[in-house]
């Protein structure tokens, strides 16, 4: 690239100008509005107490109180919907449910979907657009109908048994709706595009001259495979795995149509507070526990998407 | 990376494109069905089309969907743009840090907690929810998709083409809105797309932050699945699915001649 100093000439002449402005301003406001201060509101409602009204909760503290109130109202802080959450062990029961079944959704999904991004990235050049593009189209398309699309598949009733049955595989009917297996699936499948897309921008830039060197030197397909490719693929492993992982933690739409009773997740269960018992405190409590579960894994995201894009400029 | 598509390739790539397709096709075949039972083909039949489109409370749905996803992909992507130029071109101001967190952050944050972290604020603020809320919602998780999608242009752009427009004259406004915009302009319009499927498509957001008279098209297909699998919702899948389908392949086309129209130009300009 033409390198720092041409960048800062246009920063200059940028800045001083309404678009310069205009573009931080503009968003970091929004953002602040609408995505941060949220959070705090959050923080505090999950302090707050249950009641029958609405909204359905007593404000614990206003900041338009001063300071001796502020101060006042802070000893009566309640820990309650916390410590709710903990001696209810069907609470963190869930909360290990959604980390285990995230966690394995998302090797799954690394699973099915490195071989895709591979194969892609090896494909005749004339192609390769229209594979990529193959990959994507599905996520453009209606999650929900996609995650509807597979309780006609998985039903007692439905195709796949039906398959199964007419080959002679099974005599009965399988049970597949409204199982984990079913929930995996589901991540899987929505997910997938996620996990393809920055494994094919990783493998797809590798210098192909490190495997001839590679095989000149004696290797084997498979030894260069995975001692040249296979590491040089880490960050699209890497940002693939959390672009997965972390939605799938808090996912709500494929544990409640695809899972069953006994499939626990955090946020079928904030859903459920929410909606049915109208429980809003306890409900900002499991959101604010979730987001600490989750603040690490994204700031590690994000610091690798932010190293990312410095790299390739 | 192109020297050998083994077979192994030829057949892992198959068998992926196979996992994502078949169930939509499944879905869009069976729309067509004229049996009531969902899995059991009883001929061919376009009834439940009709049956659809004759569903006023879906029309409405869809026509509350379809104002939203336009007016928040619109807003979004003027936000969305305005956040990439100043992630690519200003490298240093107070703030960037946190700035850049908000932009990446609500790709992954879980909707339930965006849903229910906005839905409080409005209550907060004594705003009744309904359908400006939901297109507040949309705006705010959306324009960082935009943001995203304009940054990956903006970042391989050759700066020099706009100090040559300053040279010879042009003012830096002027150099923006006839040099950098037009060549951004296929990317802002992909982010647009992007943001405004994310909108059509989005259940979870709209459930938290609507209200009485803003029910949109996700929340009606979401609420009639609850009850079981029926054809009519197959068919007005299917059209989504359709209509989605053959807008990104028009998108997708025209980005792509743009581009091959470049390489072109800078043989030429080489040549």
């Amino acid at each position: 690239m033409s390198g720092d100093a041409a960048n800062k000439t246009n920063d200059g002449i940028l800045r001083r100008n309404l678009i310069g402005k205009a573009a931080i301003w503009l968003p970091y406001l929004w953002l602040t509005m609408f995505f941060l201060a949220p959070f705090a509101i959050v923080f505090k409602i999950s302090f707050s107490e249950i009641v029958v009204a609405m909204p359905p909760y007593t404000p614990t503290f206003d900041f338009g109180d001063g300071i001796a109130q502020l101060w006042q109202n802070f000893r009566k802080f309640s820990f309650e919907n916390y410590i709710f959450l903990t001696e209810d062990s069907l609470y963190w029961k869930a909360y290990l449910s959604s980390l285990k079944i995230a966690v394995i959704s998302t090797i799954l999904t690394l699973l099915i979907g490195y071989p895709l991004a591979y194969g892609i990235a090896k494909s005749p050049r004339n192609i390769r657009f229209i594979l990529l593009m193959l990959v994507v189209l599905p996520f453009w398309t209606s999650f929900l109908i996609r995650v509807y699309a597979w309780i006609g598949i998985l039903k007692k009733e439905g195709l796949f048994n039906q398959l199964l049955l007419s080959i002679g595989a099974i005599d009965t009917p399988l049970t597949l709706l409204n199982t984990n297996f079913a929930v995996y699936i589901g991540i899987v499948y929505s997910y997938l595009p996620f996990m393809v897309l920055p494994l094919y921008a990783a493998l797809e830039k590798q210098d192909e001259t490190l495997l001839e060197a590679a095989e000149d030197l004696g290797c084997t397909r498979l030894k260069a495979f995975w001692t040249i490719t296979f590491p040089l693929s880490y960050p699209g492993i890497i940002a693939g795995c959390f672009l997965v992982f972390i939605p799938a933690v808090g996912e709500f739409v494929i544990p409640y149509l695809l899972g069953g009773a006994d499939t626990l997740m955090i946020g079928k269960l904030l859903w459920t507070e929410f909606f049915a018992n109208r429980d809003w405190p306890v409900s900002s409590a499991v959101a604010v526990i979730l987001l600490l579960i989750l603040v690490l894994p994204i700031m590690y995201f994000q610091q690798s998407q932010a190293r990312a894009q410095e790299a390739s400029k | 990376m192109n020297r050998t598509w083994t077979p192994y390739n030829k057949i892992s790539v198959t068998l992926g494109l196979a996992f994502l397709y078949l169930p939509i096709i499944l879905l869009i075949v069976y729309s067509f069905n004229a049996s009531k039972l969902v899995t059991v083909w009883g001929g061919f039949s376009t009834k439940w089309y009709a049956a659809a489109f004759a569903n006023q409370a879906l029309m409405d749905a869809a026509w509350v969907t379809v104002r939203v996803a336009l007016i928040s992909a619109t807003i979004a992507t003027v936000f969305g743009t305005l956040a990439a130029i100043a992630l690519v071109r200003y490298t240093k101001f107070r703030g960037r840090m946190l700035f850049s967190g908000m932009i990446y952050a609500p790709l992954v944050m879980p909707e339930v907690i965006t849903g229910l972290s906005l839905l409080l604020l409005f209550v907060a603020a004594g705003i009744d929810r309904g359908f400006w809320t939901i297109v507040i919602a949309h705006i705010t998780f959306t324009m960082c998709f935009v943001a995203v999608v304009v940054q990956s242009r903006l970042i391989t752009f050759d700066t020099s083409l706009e100090e040559a427009a300053q040279d010879l004259g042009c003012t830096p406004l002027n150099t923006f809105f006839t040099i950098t915009l037009p060549i951004i302009a296929p990317s802002i319009f992909a982010g647009w797309i992007l943001a405004f499927t994310l909108s059509l498509d989005d259940l979870v957001i709209a459930q938290f932050n609507s209200g009485p008279g803003a029910t949109t098209l996700p929340m009606k297909i979401f609420s009639q699945v609850r009850l079981g699998v029926t054809p009519e919702i197959n068919a007005i899948c299917s059209v989504l699915v359709a209509l989605v389908t053959v807008g990104l392949i028009i998108s997708s086309l025209s980005l792509k001649r743009n581009e091959v129209k470049r390489a072109r130009e800078a043989e030429d300009m080489r040549a």
